[in-house]
């Protein structure tokens, strides 16, 4: 038995859409047991959420309509990658609709209009955040490409699905570009979706606060759906990176034994992928905003030595 | 049905009668403005049709005109590379003549029309015949048409010293850049065999064999003298100042339209004269384009004032089309013509994007302009109550430059980065490694361009008013203004969604030029999705994007709405500190601050901070003050001592000045016997 | 152990040995850089036992094992001590902007590449696409040494510099003749000692292992 590849995609949109928030809380979970706190439990997410969604909302005065705007285009720019990057099979219609680098510029959207929306208020703190934001996402930028470039370099595309089908079936060689070219897209990962040691998605201290500086005006299902495209941001950058990087497991079409087979290998991936994630997180400080440029530099070397390793070495 | 060439040719000749017959309007003022500038209008159609026409067919078709000097006729020529300029003059002329119907009726009883509109149909005139001319002789007139009616309406507000100062700028640099020139095609004529005056012919230029060194010094003379008039770094210096004080309808122009003749320029002489090169020519072209891109980026980021700010954007974009063109160069000097067709196709591509999302940046500024009287964006803020229409099509700009999907700057750098990731293919193992610290630098400069872009329009449009004058006084612009822009706005979305069109429309010019054509594989799924090489290479679809998105925005917006939840406005959190006023706003300068520090070591950057204790506490402060200097570093190193020299030698000719009339008569009575000696 | 295996896994050697060099660069803290250095070091000795395995060459395997205790445990070692006795191990050192020197390695490493295509075209040797990365730890050891005010890192520039030029040998030509190695140790470690000497007259006369002080002793006119 075998399903469409619509039935696949309809199930990548609904698996990630659901599974967000219970990755973002399981995230959450592990990283209140690494530091010896009481776990609030994985289902806390989708209480905030739903709590969000019941709420009123409360506007300022002189919030444009990019202010009340923002929230659904992040929803749905968010959403749309969900449809393109394969989590369980990569007979996905919509996947043909962006290569990486159309993927990266796709999330490029979501920071642009979510600055906006910190500098629609008027208040110091939106226009801090979406500076400070915007300088993150610049230096890290070219540190992305590499990291992209190095894989694309290994399987002959950009495309993720073709990435996949090639790594996925590739007798086991070392290559120590993809090592670098991983090593890169974590730390550039961990950047693009705020993560310690580049931005804490726990604090509200202005010293230290990027993308929640951005968002402190908003409420309500403003808030929710902002809070829920973030958590699946997360998972697709964990998704993204599985995909790029290790994408054993993942099915070539809709042959159901094999879609549970990928579905399993995905959690148990993302698991894995979310340990590593805490444990950077608990090991490390937040940087100061003025080091992140050595930490950036650092991720755009480690992506170039892969590309010039693959050249030289392989 | 007309041949494209006399569409084209009654496009010029429309223009030209516009200039002729302006003054005879002057006494009917109240349809002096709409007449011409419609007529403006309906001659850019006419170009745009043209265009579109030579380009869909792959046709070429040439005409010598009985008017010139005796026995150098004016040759004319149409082919696909210049029916694509065409377009792009023809397009942006079009909305810019709209737009212009209201705008220039800002300068109404001020300043004289009559010469606004025949300057402005003379500029565009004179761009519609550089890309038409198939003779050196007739593109250096054209070329210096467009120079010299430009140069007077940057003039336009001639009693400011600072428009006269860089309206001077302007011309002394398109001026150098002329005659390298004259002097590249002087190369091409005297090495093209050709006997007597026949050497001055496209023709003949196409058809010369050149030595190797002879080739490159043509092409670098050319190059030298286009890229001092599309701005490339470091002959850029004249752009920030001359756009900013040129009118806003012909910034648009200028910056969107003019600089891309140069394009056409170099690809002219690359692909369509001298053909066979060596793949260093591309080298130096991309790594001048990167230079131009990541320090336009950077100056842009930098400035404060609206107009500047993006003339720098402009010195950035020029610097992404001649990626894509060096790209191409590399790729045709290693034989691989389906590569250097896909980078040619990106550099077309980014040309014609640019010139529309710029044309739509500078006539948002103008609107902005019209409405505030400023230049100065932290004067301003919060425009987007104000102005409901102009702000919505100004983002479309915003987002469309900063190469954000759906919209077409994107699908332009998507190209770009796919023929960098093409790269590999080269025989070459130096370059291999080289061009891709290419890429991250675009990727670099595509990123500070969004961040730039967010600053714009946060600090312009959102916010709340940060000016001086009652933000209650500004008001929406009118309809013809608003129409240019709309239109210009829709054109950004549509090459954005549909490009696979638009590659397979603009096919014939690779093919003609690289020997290659894409749509055959960019086109392979359908117009739905782009598939530049292969499928499996790489893929991008502008509509599903578009349509998906608008898809989950209204879905999510409908669910969310079925229940009735009350929305309540209230006052800016001010954190319990009660007198928040907007001038607490982060400004443009704060906005940049932090990319400031961190790359600042590349600008000039002065930064004094000055704290005045306050009068009955010494501990306490006063007032501070705040200042801050940014120069571009190329105008101390490159144009300075250019001055110095200048000014030097020129004082020593001036001794020559004695002012008696004897020692006058004593030189000409030099002067004669030295001749004489010479003649004896 | 597969042949080709060896290869892969020497590969990936040589690109930490590379990444290394690249850490020795960006790494301020002194004592951060004597560890990298020992890793630098384990990662040489590493690769040299693998080359020795595919090669079949045994005496290579006497080098990595000298290398492990000379490169890995003695003289770090012998600079650990240097440091903690000398008191300069929170030293940080002043380095000319990071970002650019990283740019410069960048360069130096393609630069290595183009130098060696001619000889990667005429090797037939297993380990010929290796000889770059050598030859690029050599250069990279050398940009530390110019770009570094202080002595201790200024020494282990000069280290790294050694071990590029081991790896180099290894990889050109499966390692140089045992005497001469033996030789080059036994050289390294009488400098390690020697610099240990002269570590201990600079910091008495200026109070301060930062070289830009040796400007003062240039008579002044």
């Amino acid at each position: 038995m075998s399903l469409h590849p619509f039935g696949i995609e309809l199930l990548q949109f609904v698996l990630l859409l659901g599974l967000a928030p219970a990755f973002a809380g399981w995230v959450k979970t592990l990283k209140c047991l690494a530091q010896g706190r009481t776990a609030p439990g994985i289902l806390q997410p989708y209480r905030d959420i739903r709590r969000l969604f019941g709420k009123d909302i409360v506007l300022a005065e002189n919030a444009s309509w990019i202010f009340r705007f923002t929230p659904y285009l992040v929803f749905g720019v968010t959403a749309v990658a969900a449809g393109i990057i394969p989590l369980i099979s990569v007979d996905l219609p919509l996947a043909a609709t962006a290569d990486v680098i159309a993927l990266v510029m796709l999330f490029g959207i979501v920071r642009f209009f979510t600055a906006l929306a910190g500098m629609d208020i008027g208040t110091a703190f939106g226009g801090m955040g979406s500076s400070r934001e915007m300088m993150v996402a610049s230096l890290a930028e070219p540190a992305m490409l590499m990291a992209v470039f190095t894989v694309s370099l290994a399987s002959n595309s950009s495309s993720l699905t073709q990435m996949v089908a090639v790594m996925g079936h590739a007798e086991f060689v070392i290559r120590p570009s993809l090592a670098f070219a991983l090593a890169a897209f974590i730390m550039v990962a961990l950047a693009e979706t705020g993560r310690i040691p580049v931005d804490n998605p726990a604090t509200h201290l202005e010293l230290t606060m990027v993308h929640e500086a951005m968002i402190l005006e908003y409420s309500g299902r403003h808030l929710a759906l902002i809070e829920w495209a973030g958590m699946m941001k997360l998972t697709l950058f964990f998704a993204l990176g599985i995909a790029a990087f290790s994408p054993w497991g993942i099915a070539s079409d809709g042959d159901i034994g094999a879609l549970l087979l990928a579905f399993g290998s995905l959690l148990l991936k993302l698991a894995v992928g979310a340990l590593v994630m805490v444990l950077i997180e608990t090991g490390l400080a937040k940087m100061r905003l003025f080091r992140l440029p050595e930490y950036l530099g650092s991720a755009f070397l480690l992506a170039t030595l892969g590309m010039i390793a693959f050249f030289i070495l392989e | 049905m007309p041949a494209s060439l006399d569409i084209a040719g009654f496009a010029v000749l429309l223009l030209l009668a516009l200039a002729v017959l302006a003054p005879l309007l002057r006494s009917v003022r109240s349809i002096q403005i709409p007449l011409a500038f419609s007529l403006g209008a309906v001659a850019s159609l006419a170009a745009v049709v043209a265009g579109i026409m030579t380009v869909a067919a792959g046709s070429v078709a040439s005409a010598t005109m009985s008017v010139g000097l005796p026995g150098l006729p004016f040759h004319l020529r149409l082919d696909p590379l210049a029916g694509f300029f065409l377009v792009v003059i023809g397009l942006v002329g079009l909305f810019v003549s709209i737009y212009s119907i209201g705008y220039v009726k800002g300068y109404g009883g001020v300043r004289s029309m009559t010469q606004m509109i025949c300057f402005y149909t003379l500029f565009l005139a004179g761009m519609l015949l550089v890309v038409l001319a198939d003779d050196a002789y007739f593109f250096l007139v054209a070329w210096e048409l467009m120079a010299a009616a430009s140069y007077f309406l940057v003039m336009y507000e001639d009693e400011k010293g600072e428009n006269r100062r860089a309206a001077f700028l302007y011309l002394l640099i398109a001026h150098v850049g002329a005659l390298a020139i004259l002097l590249a095609f002087g190369v091409m004529a005297g090495q093209s065999g050709a006997s007597g005056f026949d050497g001055y012919t496209f023709d003949a230029m196409r058809s010369a064999h050149l030595s190797s060194g002879w080739a490159a010094a043509a092409f670098f003379l050319a190059f030298f003298g286009f890229a001092a008039k599309a701005g490339v770094i470091p002959l850029h210096v004249w752009l920030p100042e001359a756009h900013p004080v040129a009118p806003s309808n012909i910034s648009a122009l200028m910056s969107g339209v003019m600089l891309k003749t140069s394009i056409y320029g170099i690809c002219r002489f690359a692909f369509d004269f001298i053909k066979i090169f060596p793949w260093w020519w591309g080298g130096v072209v991309l790594a001048l384009g990167l230079i131009s891109a990541v320090m336009g980026v950077l100056y842009a980021l930098m400035q404060h004032d609206l107009k500047r700010l993006l003339a720098y954007h402009s010195v950035e974009n020029i610097g992404i089309i001649l990626i894509g063109l060096g790209l191409s160069m590399i790729f045709a000097a290693f034989h691989l013509p389906a590569l250097a067709a896909l980078a040619l196709v990106a550099a077309l591509y980014h040309t014609l994007n640019h010139a529309i999302f710029k044309g739509l940046l500078f006539m948002g500024a103008g609107a902005v302009l019209h409405a505030t009287h400023v230049r100065n964006m932290e004067e301003m803020g919060g425009l987007i109550h104000r102005m409901p229409w102009t702000a919505p099509l100004f983002l479309v700009g915003c987002v469309s430059i900063s190469a954000l999907p759906p919209f077409n700057g994107f699908v332009s750098e998507w190209l770009t980065f796919q023929a960098f990731l093409l790269s590999p293919a080269l025989p070459h193992p130096l370059l291999r490694l080289l061009i891709p610290l290419g890429a991250a630098l675009l990727a670099l400069t595509g990123a500070l361009a969004a961040a730039c872009f967010v600053k714009v329009f946060g600090v312009v449009f959102l916010g709340q008013w940060r000016g001086h004058q009652k933000p209650e006084r500004i008001h929406e612009v009118g309809p013809s203004m608003r129409g240019g822009m709309l239109l210009a706005a829709i054109s950004c979305l549509l090459l954005g969604i549909l490009p696979t069109w638009v590659i397979g429309w603009l096919d014939t010019i690779p093919e003609q030029l690289c020997g290659a054509k894409l749509s055959e594989s960019a086109g392979k799924l359908g117009w739905l999705w782009l598939t530049p090489i292969a499928h499996e290479r790489a893929s991008y679809s502008g509509p599903v994007v578009f349509i998906g998105i608008l898809a989950v925005v209204a879905v999510t917006w409908l669910l969310l709405h079925v229940r009735a939840t009350s929305v309540s406005r209230v006052p800016i959190w001010d954190c319990g500190f009660v007198k928040l006023t907007p001038r607490m706003q982060y400004t443009a300068s704060a906005f940049s601050m932090p990319l400031r520090r961190v790359l600042g070591f590349l600008f000039a950057v002065r930064e004094q901070v000055e704290i005045v204790p306050h009068t009955n506490h010494p501990a306490l402060p006063g007032s501070l003050q705040y200042r801050l200097r940014i120069r571009d570093r190329f105008w101390n190193w490159l144009y300075a001592p250019q001055g110095d020299a200048a000014y030097w030698v020129a004082r020593q000719v001036g001794r020559l000045q004695q002012g008696r009339i004897q020692i006058y008569l004593l030189y000409s009575f030099v002067t004669l016997i030295v001749l004489l000696v010479f003649l004896g | 152990m597969t042949h080709t295996f060896a290869v892969q896994l020497n590969s990936l050697l040589a690109a930490l040995i590379l990444l290394t060099a690249f850490a020795l660069l960006a790494q301020r803290k002194i004592l951060g850089l004597v560890h990298i250095f020992a890793w630098q070091g384990f990662f040489l000795a590493l690769s040299t036992a693998v080359i020795g395995y595919a090669s079949g060459e045994h005496h290579l395997y006497i080098s990595s094992l000298l290398t492990l205790v000379m490169k890995v445990i003695l003289l770090p070692y012998i600079l650990y001590t240097l440091v903690r006795k000398l008191k300069v191990h929170r030293d940080i050192d002043a380095v000319v902007n990071i970002p650019t020197t990283m740019l410069l390695g960048i360069m130096l490493v393609v630069f290595s590449y183009h130098l060696t295509a001619p000889i990667r075209e005429l090797s037939n040797l297993m380990t010929r696409s290796t000889l770059a990365v050598a030859l690029a730890t050599v250069m990279l050891g050398m940009l530390m040494m110019v770009t570094r005010r202080h002595a201790v890192t200024q020494i282990l520039g000069f280290l790294a510099m050694e071990n590029g030029l081991f790896f180099a040998a290894t990889s050109a030509t499966y390692g140089m003749p045992m005497v001469v190695e033996l030789g080059v140790a036994l050289d390294l470690l009488i400098a390690a000692f020697i610099f240990g000497i002269f570590f201990f007259h600079i910091s008495t006369t200026f109070e301060s292992l930062d070289v830009e002080q040796m400007a003062k002793l240039k008579e002044t006119d």
